[in-house]
């Protein structure tokens, strides 16, 4: 395949060139590449990205079908320009061992659409009583480890977890979050939740497991990755972190860098995630960490529920934004279009970093790489419109939004896995 | 006439909104004082009262003002009907609405679950208090017997000790006081104070003193005895102490000023015996405001519904 004219991402500058693929390989890129007879697609105008990389989704499948499965999830994600993924554990049963990891390899392989990386529970069931099959799992193809949706609350069992984890070359994605501080907590605590009468959830809630991660990371010399920034405090410790040599990454999601708190007050359930969202303080915090390299990756946190999961009252809504379909769009609207990073600093938060953190193929278009690419027009307007989500869950708060970028290929190991 | 289906707070309430119910309250409760109790601009109509946490004040309240103007009413209380088998608030509403309710009165433990069920329904929702949220009716009783004592609420110092933290009322209050031009200074331990309230106007005091002095109002809130076994304070006897309002702390106050309580009333916590039974107490008199007010917003809310109040 030869792909015409487009405006090609590269690590350091955005040039016009053709991408010649074969056998799922990147060949070459050139301008005016001749012609081998192979199909061409012309793509002038639009934009190639490096497969874009969701290092943190919920697909929900094996246990939670209703919410999504790993198809809808997969056609989700090529939808939303994501050529790899990597999916949180808290399914049911949960993924803290060889079997579930295989069952989602090999559900993966059929539906055969992005690829599809599982992350094992640190904990067994994600209890956080004793470490589960951690060796086990990798062997299996899981990529980290997570107890996402809970901390590891025992901070001796983290230490051996990280320690152990170490050994076997597999990162620990923290989820960040003192339950004794939330306190049933279900919004940010400030301005918004006192409004509302809502229970808020203090900054500390997350920033004081962000320092206990920090600190083990530090004392054992291991890597630990941060879950979902949402908090100014948070950026700041993981920014003096980095300086200090600890081997730290972080990931935010677009809900953390395009809105504040005040769209709860409305108790629109689709508001409702964990982390919250939270103030003006924060928001103008998380760009700046994306600007200045403290926050390394953007993910979705994608959460899909079903619609009877959020049509309740508020403080029983499920927590969760149902965001892969319109992650790109908000990197291109509010970090691309607001001036906020170049091109290459997006494709760098959203396919690079999360390819080196976690030791994927793909993150950069080089020859001789894996034929991995976004194609996506980042001039062409859409509104939000769950409805039209291919996701399972409709659950977001941002219908109606306005948003640049639309992807028009997601191509995974050289296949066109969509087209719009 | 109001311009809304439901009333669910006073955070988007108008002082014209607000003095109509006060002035349509007012009459009520004069009618009623002088033994009127059949005043049936409600007759045919229904309203349902679904109680989703306990109450007897509120809730008998609501029920006397509804049957003086004539309707029907339906009491519901959570513990005893399908919501404890598992119904969600939705789809209890679309049955009440099946029903053709024309008012749904409603307490609920959680914040923002009218809003979900006015959404829901045809029916005009009426908030009895929504977790943290807020308590419109009891804030506009309070307002009643404040304007009925003063005259008007306008330039009027109320100060409100207590929980904050988790009072409806409070918030309520705060929205309300302030559009009809009185200010509101608050004193509570800092853990029962909520994160920006003074961002909605409130003056945070430093001491009993600075809350009470030149006040007109006070108003003690409820000290819950799982406030203190959440830890939010050492002790009821501690909170007493250095928060609660006896005789002395009462000398702060202007002279004429009189004491509010939304009830229940813990004696000797937030309001010593001596302010509660005080001749200037008017916790009685919110009592009978309580069912003029919930007269006034009934009818109110069924003028907005085409209905007529003679």
């Amino acid at each position: 395949m030869i792909i015409r004219n487009g405006q090609v991402v590269l690590r350091n500058s955005v040039e016009q060139a053709d991408i010649l693929v074969e056998n799922g390989k990147i060949v070459k890129v050139a301008r005016n590449i001749p012609a081998n007879g192979d199909k061409e697609i012309d793509v002038k105008g639009k934009y190639i990205f490096p497969g874009l990389i969701d290092m943190h989704v919920h697909l929900r499948e094996p246990g939670f079908e209703r919410k999504e499965d790993i198809e809808s999830g997969a056609k989700a994600a090529v939808k939303g320009g994501f050529t790899q993924i990597c999916c949180m554990p808290n399914t049911n049963p949960v993924t803290d061992n060889k079997v579930v990891v295989s069952y989602i390899k090999n559900r993966a392989k059929e539906v055969n659409l992005c690829k599809i990386h599982p992350i094992g529970a640190i904990t067994k069931g994600s209890k956080g009583e004793e470490m589960a099959a951690i060796a086990g799992m990798k062997k299996a193809g899981a990529v980290a480890i997570s107890d996402d949706g809970v901390a590891v609350k025992n901070a001796r069992l983290m230490r051996l977890a990280m320690e152990y984890a170490k050994g076997f070359d597999i990162k620990c994605l923290c989820h960040c979050e003192d339950k004794d501080l939330v306190d049933g907590g279900v919004v940010h605590e400030g301005l918004s939740s006192t409004i509302a009468g809502l229970k808020g959830i203090p900054r500390a809630a997350e920033d004081t497991i962000i320092a206990r991660e920090i600190c083990l990371a530090e004392t054992l010399d291991a890597p630990v990755h941060i879950c979902h920034v949402s908090t100014y405090s948070g950026v700041r410790m993981i920014r003096d972190a980095k300086r200090a040599g600890i081997k730290v990454t972080a990931e935010t999601c677009p809900h953390y860098f395009s809105v504040t708190d005040e769209i709860i007050r409305g108790y629109d359930t689709n508001t409702k995630v964990n982390p919250p969202i939270r103030e003006e303080v924060d928001k103008q915090a998380i760009l700046q960490g994306l600007k200045d390299g403290t926050l390394d990756c953007i993910v979705t946190d994608h959460a899909p529920h079903h619609a009877d999961d959020k049509n309740v009252e508020y403080d029983l809504a499920a927590f969760g934004i149902s965001g892969i379909e319109t992650s790109l769009g908000f990197a291109i609207t509010y970090l691309y279009k607001a001036g906020v990073l170049t091109l290459n600093e997006i494709a760098e938060k959203m396919s690079y970093n999360p390819a080196q953190i976690l030791g994927l193929e793909g993150g950069e278009i080089k020859e001789g790489g894996v034929a991995d690419l976004t194609i996506a027009d980042l001039d062409e307007e859409w509104v939000v419109d769950s409805s039209k989500f291919v996701s399972k869950g409709k659950n977001t708060p941002f219908n109606g939004y306005k948003l640049y970028g639309v992807v028009k290929y997601t191509i995974v190991d050289g296949e066109i896995k969509y087209e719009a | 006439m109001l311009k809304r289906k439901d009333l669910l707070g006073l955070i988007d309430a108008s002082a014209e909104e607000i003095k109509e119910i006060l002035d349509l309250a007012g009459e009520f409760k004069t009618r009623i004082k002088n033994g009127e109790k059949k005043i049936p601009h409600l007759s045919g109509k229904t309203a349902t009262i679904l109680f989703y946490e306990n109450s007897t004040r509120t809730r008998t309240s609501f029920e006397e003002a509804a049957k003086y103007l004539g309707a029907t009413t339906i009491n519901i209380v959570a513990g005893n009907s399908s919501v404890a088998k598992g119904e969600t608030l939705v789809d209890t509403g679309k049955t009440l609405d099946a029903q053709v309710n024309d008012f749904i009165i409603m307490r609920h433990p959680m914040g923002g679950a009218p809003y979900l069920l006015a959404k829901t329904v045809k029916a005009s929702v009426l908030n009895a208090g929504d977790g943290m949220n807020e308590h419109p009716t009891q804030a506009l009783l309070d307002m009643l017997t404040m304007r009925e004592y003063f005259g008007s609420l306008k330039g009027l110092k109320v100060a409100i000790l207590g929980d904050i933290k988790h009072s409806r009322v409070a918030k309520s209050n705060l929205f309300g006081l302030q559009k009809m031009g009185a200010e509101v200074y608050m004193y509570a331990p800092e853990t029962l104070i909520p994160k920006g309230i003074d961002k909605l106007g409130a003056k945070l005091c430093k001491s009993r003193q600075e809350a009470l002095e030149g006040a007109d109002v006070v108003m003690g809130l409820r000290i819950q005895l799982e406030r203190q076994q959440a830890g939010a304070f050492p002790s009821l006897g501690e909170y007493a102490a250095n928060y609660g309002v006896d005789e002395k702390v009462l000398d702060y106050a202007k002279p004429n000023a009189i004491i509010l309580h939304p009830g229940p009333v813990n004696r000797g916590v937030e309001l010593t015996s001596g302010v509660i039974d005080h001749e200037r107490s008017r916790i009685e008199d919110q009592v009978l405001s309580g069912v003029a007010v919930r007269m006034a917003a009934l009818c109110l809310l069924n003028e907005a519904r085409g209905g007529k109040t003679v």
